[in-house]
């Protein structure tokens, strides 16, 4: 029987998950430096220092800061679409690496071939940065087949949007996961847009949690803006993933600030629905809130993560704005491997 | 002094309306403060601050029109700096690069450079075989089964998934005994779900292991194209060489028997378009396993292009403990002077048998099968056509950007001058392939045409 998981939704913020003051300034931390790295890219994309797309994570930070808090470093795979750069700099890669993909140089992560959509790290098992709408979903669901199939105890994390949600290869992914009990959570990031449309005209149930349910595959709604119920539920699909029970799907209810890529036009929502979630429920303002409220931190304490997050992203900028062009040599390179 | 710039909504967007100032002088502002409004025809935007501090001076007015990207629009004071302090004394963090050093840092403005020269391929000659070797014969079916069989004695991160690989013995019975041999975990029965799992494969070759995926036919791998293109063939190039995925796609390709429009296709041409991917459509059995050997241990994406028609036709395979071929050579089937014939997979078979007839008539044809579509020898074709001076082409495929156009532009390119005749191609006819039997025999290439091309090229007719 398809099981609607209701434990976390039902948490309030008087009996929400608790994180240690420790765990709860790492947040702080991540999710800063990924709002001010995406406005820094924001900003030289207006300068014409990136081009093409670039789609901002901002407003969604929670999700995978909070899910990466609760996987394991080094081992667990994390994989996602386009909308990347967040889960790069809370995985650890260089931020100046990911800015020079941005400005397409050659001391970027892709040597400047891939851009923000292509970007990948072996070594932090990160494996994009995808295009195509959905298709991480299958190559995520490989990644979980690869750890079954040698036994070495990883889950697969496989985010996407509501958008994919709707693709047809996600439920030929679904099906697969719990057919073969592949350990995979499946990351919803929800945040209400694919692209202009709103979930309510293009999906025809809104409640992406279920989406598993044909498949018997269990699936919680998560306040995806707080990092606490991110973390407490992550903890919980991680574990059933990794304890051979299959598949979990994560609907992370989350809302992005900025347009879906820069060249959006904003006509399809409200002003005064992004200030209310932007004043009412900013994930970064929640934990700052709390830091303050407990003593863990004085507001001078926080000016000075702040100032050491601004120079991180500076560093980022100067050497994305000055890294040269890649080599023109490097057109041919990375076609095939020669055998 | 940090300056607010007019930004770009678009890579192509040059300048735009300040629509409206949201904020004046005097206000204090901080990361993520929406400070303006902008319009272009298409759409507008809103220009959000990236700095903490006081706004000093506003320098477009609002409802200016035509304003340029990265024109100064308004300053903004840091928190702690004087009104009167040189930018130069900003704190480092706060400070902006000025518009116009970026511009002219910017490689980009550079004119640009000359492109570089592509890399040759050069391919490999077949191995030398033992002197006295036996030579065993078998079909083309046997000859895939013991190459997958060996590849994955030899490397247990090999599995094979398709449809009906594993309890049903293969579709058409190419991966007969690997499930008694190697168990359910490496040879997988998968949902009819095309899309999903070649891209579930793909996603456990980045992970590391060695996948075989089997196309029931590779009409069904229409659904899966996206994932065979745009994951595994472009991955090493957008990851700067990082990840790759070397694994293996397979089945039959071409046209089958009565099965009609959607059950009956090449997709040689299709794939060999592809940088990234290697493409291989063998005729003989000894091929078939040698390459398919070497397309399993390729660290690079193959499209292995099977026939279903020559599955039960035999040849004879060296027996040799090892017999793996080199990727990306053609071999010269016969030796001649007076007409080049080059073709691949079934093709072979009405070029084998039209060349037989020709000979017997007295014209010395130069056969080449070109068994590797990417990378393409195209040293053999045009050395041979040197030679010859004349080229005919065979292929089951449509003839618009087909494998022979190919071949027609290359030795256009490289042998212009040597060419006697015009370059000829039997293909298959420019049709959705029938039903009706009489049709389905005219929509094929056939051994009276590729007699009428070369009669043709060499003025015999």
């Amino acid at each position: 029987m398809a099981r609607k998981a209701t434990a976390t939704s039902a948490k309030t913020q008087a009996n929400a998950p608790q994180l240690t003051n420790e765990q709860e300034l790492d947040a702080f931390r991540e999710m800063l430096l990924i709002r001010r790295f995406e406005e820094k890219a924001g900003q030289m994309y207006g300068m014409g220092l990136i081009g093409g797309f670039c789609h901002l994570y901002i407003g969604q930070e929670a999700v995978v800061t909070g899910i990466t808090m609760a996987s394991e470093k080094g081992k667990d795979a994390q994989i996602t679409g386009y909308r990347d750069h967040g889960h790069m700099l809370v995985m650890g890669l260089d931020p100046k690496g990911v800015m020079a993909e941005l400005t397409g140089r050659q001391g970027g992560l892709s040597k400047g071939k891939g851009g923000s959509m292509h970007m990948f790290s072996n070594e932090h098992r990160f494996y994009g940065g995808n295009g195509i709408v959905g298709a991480q979903v299958s190559l995520g669901t490989g990644l979980a087949f690869a750890s079954k199939y040698k036994g070495d105890g990883s889950v697969s994390l496989a985010y996407f949007g509501d958008g994919a949600a709707n693709q047809g290869q996600v439920y030929e992914s679904f099906n697969m996961a719990k057919l073969w009990k592949l350990p995979v959570v499946f990351v919803i990031e929800n945040n209400k847009y694919a692209m202009g449309t709103s979930i309510e005209r293009a999906a025809a149930t809104t409640d992406f949690s279920m989406r598993g349910a044909s498949f018997d595959i269990p699936g919680e709604q998560v306040d995806g803006m707080d990092v606490r119920m991110v973390y407490d539920a992550a903890k919980r699909a991680i574990e059933h993933a990794r304890s051979g029970n299959g598949p979990y799907i994560l609907e992370m209810l989350t809302y992005r600030y900025r347009g879906h890529s820069m060249s959006d036009p904003a006509k399809y929502r409200s002003k005064d629905e992004v200030t209310k979630y932007r004043q009412e429920r900013d994930p970064i303002e929640q934990v700052r809130a709390r830091l303050l409220e407990a003593g863990v931190v004085t507001e001078d304490d926080l000016k000075k993560i702040e100032t050491d997050i601004r120079a991180i992203v500076t560093e980022a900028a100067d050497f994305a704005t000055n890294d040269p062009e890649p080599d023109a040599s490097e057109l041919w390179t990375d076609i095939t491997i020669e055998a | 002094m940090p300056q607010i710039l007019m930004p770009a909504l678009s890579p192509t967007m040059e300048e735009g309306k300040l629509a409206k100032w949201l904020v004046k002088v005097g206000d204090t502002v901080k990361s993520g403060d929406v400070l303006a409004e902008i319009e272009t025809d298409k759409a507008t935007m809103e220009v959000e601050s990236v700095d903490e501090g006081v706004v000093r001076e506003i320098l477009v007015a609002e409802g200016t029109e035509g304003v340029k990207v990265n024109t100064p629009i308004a300053l903004v004071l840091a928190e702690g700096e004087s009104a009167g302090a040189a930018p130069a004394a900003a704190p480092a963090a706060a400070e902006e690069p000025a518009p116009s050093m970026v511009q002219a840092e910017a490689p980009a403005a550079a004119p640009s450079a000359a492109v570089p020269a592509a890399p040759k391929f050069e391919a490999q000659a077949d191995p030398d075989l033992p002197e006295g070797v036996e030579m065993v014969e078998l079909t083309v079916r046997q000859a895939l089964n013991e190459a997958m069989a060996e590849e994955m004695r030899a490397n247990p991160d090999i599995f094979i998934m398709g449809e009906e690989v594993a309890e049903y013995q293969g579709a058409y019975k190419v991966t007969q005994g690997l499930l008694q041999e190697f168990g359910p975990q490496r040879v997988v029965d998968t949902p009819i779900t095309e899309h999903g799992f070649a891209g579930l494969a793909v996603g456990a070759a980045f992970a590391g292991l060695r996948p075989i995926v089997e196309f029931m036919t590779w009409n069904f791998a229409m659904q899966a194209i996206d994932q065979i293109i745009n994951s595994a063939a472009k991955q090493l190039y957008m990851s700067g060489g990082q990840v790759t995925a070397p694994m293996v796609f397979r089945g039959p390709n071409g046209v089958a028997s009565r099965v009609a429009a959607q059950h009956s296709q090449d997709y040689s041409a299709w794939y060999s378009h592809v940088p990234g991917l290697t493409v291989i459509a063998p005729y003989s059995a000894a091929d078939a396993k040698g390459l398919l050997k070497a397309a399993i241990r390729s660290p690079n994406p193959v499209v292995f292009l099977e026939n279903e028609i020559l599955y039960g036709s035999t040849g004879l395979v060296p027996k040799v403990d090892d017999y793996v071929l080199p990727i990306g050579k053609a071999r010269i089937a016969r030796k001649g002077a007076d007409v080049t014939i080059v073709s691949f997979s079934m093709g072979m078979r009405y070029a084998t048998q039209a060349t037989e007839k020709l000979v017997a008539a007295g014209v010395d044809v130069e056969l080449i099968d070109l068994r590797t579509l990417r990378p393409m020898d195209s040293d053999t074709v045009i050395e041979s056509v040197k030679k010859t001076g004349r080229l005919v082409t065979v292929e089951e495929g449509w003839p618009q950007g087909g494998i022979g156009a190919e071949l027609s532009a290359r030795v256009s390119e490289q042998a212009f001058d040597y060419l006697d005749a015009p370059v000829l191609r039997v293909t298959g006819k420019d049709v959705p392939m029938p039903y009706a039997a009489n049709l389905e025999k005219l929509a094929q290439p056939n051994v009276d045409e590729v007699i009428a091309a070369v009669n043709a090229v060499t003025y015999r007719s």
